[in-house]
C-alpha cells in the first residue's frame, strides 16, 4: 500500500503545486503576488521533471570522480529543468518590469483596479 | 466576498477540477516514481562519454541539445532586453543624483570588509564554475548568476556609487550581445566544417581534462558571459528605478 502511494506521490505533489499556484493567480489582488504565483506554477514542472528522472541507488550524472559504469539518474530531464529555471527567471524579471511600469502609470497593483492598458493620466498617453 | 470574486471562484473550481482530472489520467500513464527504465538517459550518458564530457547534464545542454539551448539563449536575451527597455527613464521622469548616496555610511565596518574580501573571491568562483561546466556540476548559466551576484556585493557592502564605478555598463552591453553572436558563430562554423549546425567540431581532448568535450566549454563560457552581463544590466535597471528615477517634481 505504502509503495503504491510512494510510486505516485511526487507526481501528485507536482500536480498540487501547479493547481495551488493557479488558484493563487486567480484570487490575487496584487500583481507582484500574481507573478510569484506564476513562479510557483512553474516550479511544479521542476518537480515533475526531476521525479521522472530519479531512480533508486543512482547518483548525479557527473562522471568527474566516479566510474563511468556507475548508475546515474536521467541527465536529460535535469538539463530540461535547467532550461526551465532560466526561462522562468527571465519571464519573472520581464513581468516584474511590467509591474513596475504599471504601478507608476496607474498608481495601483490591484488587477481589478486596472481598467485598460492605457495610462490613467492624460499627460502620459 | 464580492459577487465578482465568487463568480471567479466558481469558474476556477471548474478549471481546477478539469485540469486535475487530466493530470490524474496523465500521471497514471507515467512510469512509476523510481522506475529504472530511462531510454533517453542511458543514450544521453553514452553520447556524453563518447564526446568526452564528464558532466552529462552539460553535454546534453551544450552538445546534444545545443540547438534548444540557443533558443533558450535568445529567449533570455529578448526578455532581458525588453525588461531593460521597460525600465528606462521615461520622458517625464528625472534622475535624482542625491539619491546615489543611499546606503553608504550606514554599512557596518565589518560588513564592508567582508564584502570587499568576498567580491573578488565570488567572481573567481563564478569563473571556476563556468570553466569547469563540462567536468563538474555547474556551467555557464550557474556561473553567470554567481558572477552577477558577486558584482552586487559592491552594493550590499558599499553603496550605489561603488557599484556604478565597478560596473562597466557599456562593456557589459557589448559582452551580452557579443556572447549571443558568438554562440551563433560556433554553430555556423560547425555547419561549415561538418555540415550540421552546432555540431561538435572542436577536438575532443582527454576525458576529465579542462580542455575536453569539444565545443561544450566554449559554449559554457559564452553563456556565462551572456547570463552574467544580462543579469547585471537587469538588476541595474531595477536598482535605478528604486533609487534614482522619480517623476519630475516629485520629492525623493
Amino acid at each position: 500500500m505504502l509503495d503504491a502511494v510512494l510510486a505516485w506521490l511526487p507526481y501528485a505533489v507536482a500536480g498540487w503545486v501547479l493547481l495551488v499556484g493557479c488558484v493563487g493567480i486567480v484570487v490575487s489582488n496584487n500583481y507582484v503576488h500574481a507573478v510569484v504565483c506564476l513562479a510557483v506554477v512553474q516550479s511544479a514542472t521542476y518537480l515533475l521533471l526531476l521525479a521522472i528522472g530519479w531512480e533508486p541507488h543512482a547518483t548525479a550524472p557527473v562522471f568527474g570522480d566516479i566510474s563511468t559504469k556507475a548508475r546515474v539518474v536521467d541527465p536529460v530531464v535535469q538539463a530540461m529543468t535547467l532550461t526551465d529555471v532560466v526561462v522562468g527567471a527571465t519571464v519573472t524579471a520581464l513581468l516584474l518590469a511590467l509591474t513596475v511600469q504599471l504601478a507608476k502609470r496607474h498608481g495601483t497593483l490591484d488587477p481589478d483596479e486596472v481598467r485598460s492598458l492605457e495610462s490613467d493620466q492624460d499627460d502620459h498617453g | 466576498m464580492t459577487a465578482r470574486l465568487a463568480g471567479r471562484l466558481v469558474l476556477l473550481a471548474a478549471g481546477v477540477a478539469g485540469v486535475g482530472a487530466l493530470l490524474v489520467v496523465g500521471f497514471g500513464a507515467l512510469p512509476s516514481f523510481g522506475d529504472v527504465q530511462h531510454g533517453y538517459g542511458v543514450r544521453a550518458v553514452a553520447a556524453s562519454l563518447a564526446h568526452r564530457a564528464a558532466n552529462t547534464v552539460g553535454s546534453v545542454t551544450f552538445d546534444q541539445r545545443a540547438f534548444d539551448t540557443m533558443g533558450e539563449e535568445l529567449i533570455m536575451f529578448a526578455a532581458a532586453t525588453s525588461a531593460v527597455m521597460l525600465l528606462r527613464r521615461m520622458r517625464d521622469e528625472e534622475e535624482q543624483q542625491a539619491r546615489h548616496d543611499y546606503g553608504g555610511e550606514d554599512v557596518f565596518g565589518a560588513l564592508r570588509l567582508t564584502g570587499a574580501a568576498f567580491l573578488p573571491i565570488t567572481l573567481l568562483v563564478g569563473c571556476y564554475v563556468i570553466a569547469h561546466g563540462h567536468l563538474s556540476p555547474g556551467g555557464g548559466f550557474q556561473g553567470g548568476v554567481v558572477l552577477a551576484t558577486g558584482m552586487h556585493l559592491a552594493y550590499l557592502a558599499g553603496d550605489y556609487r561603488v557599484l556604478e564605478r565597478l560596473r562597466p555598463s557599456s562593456l557589459l552591453d557589448i559582452a551580452e550581445s557579443g556572447a549571443v553572436a558568438g554562440f551563433l558563430a560556433v554553430g555556423l562554423i560547425g555547419m561549415g566544417l561538418t555540415g550540421s549546425f552546432l555540431d561538435n567540431w572542436v577536438p575532443l581532448g582527454t576525458f576529465g581534462d579542462l580542455l575536453s568535450a569539444g565545443t561544450v566549454p566554449i559554449l559554457n563560457g559564452l553563456v556565462g558571459i551572456e547570463v552574467g552581463a544580462a543579469l547585471v544590466l537587469l538588476v541595474a535597471r531595477f536598482l535605478d528605478q528604486a533609487l534614482l528615477i522619480r517623476q519630475e517634481g516629485e520629492d525623493a
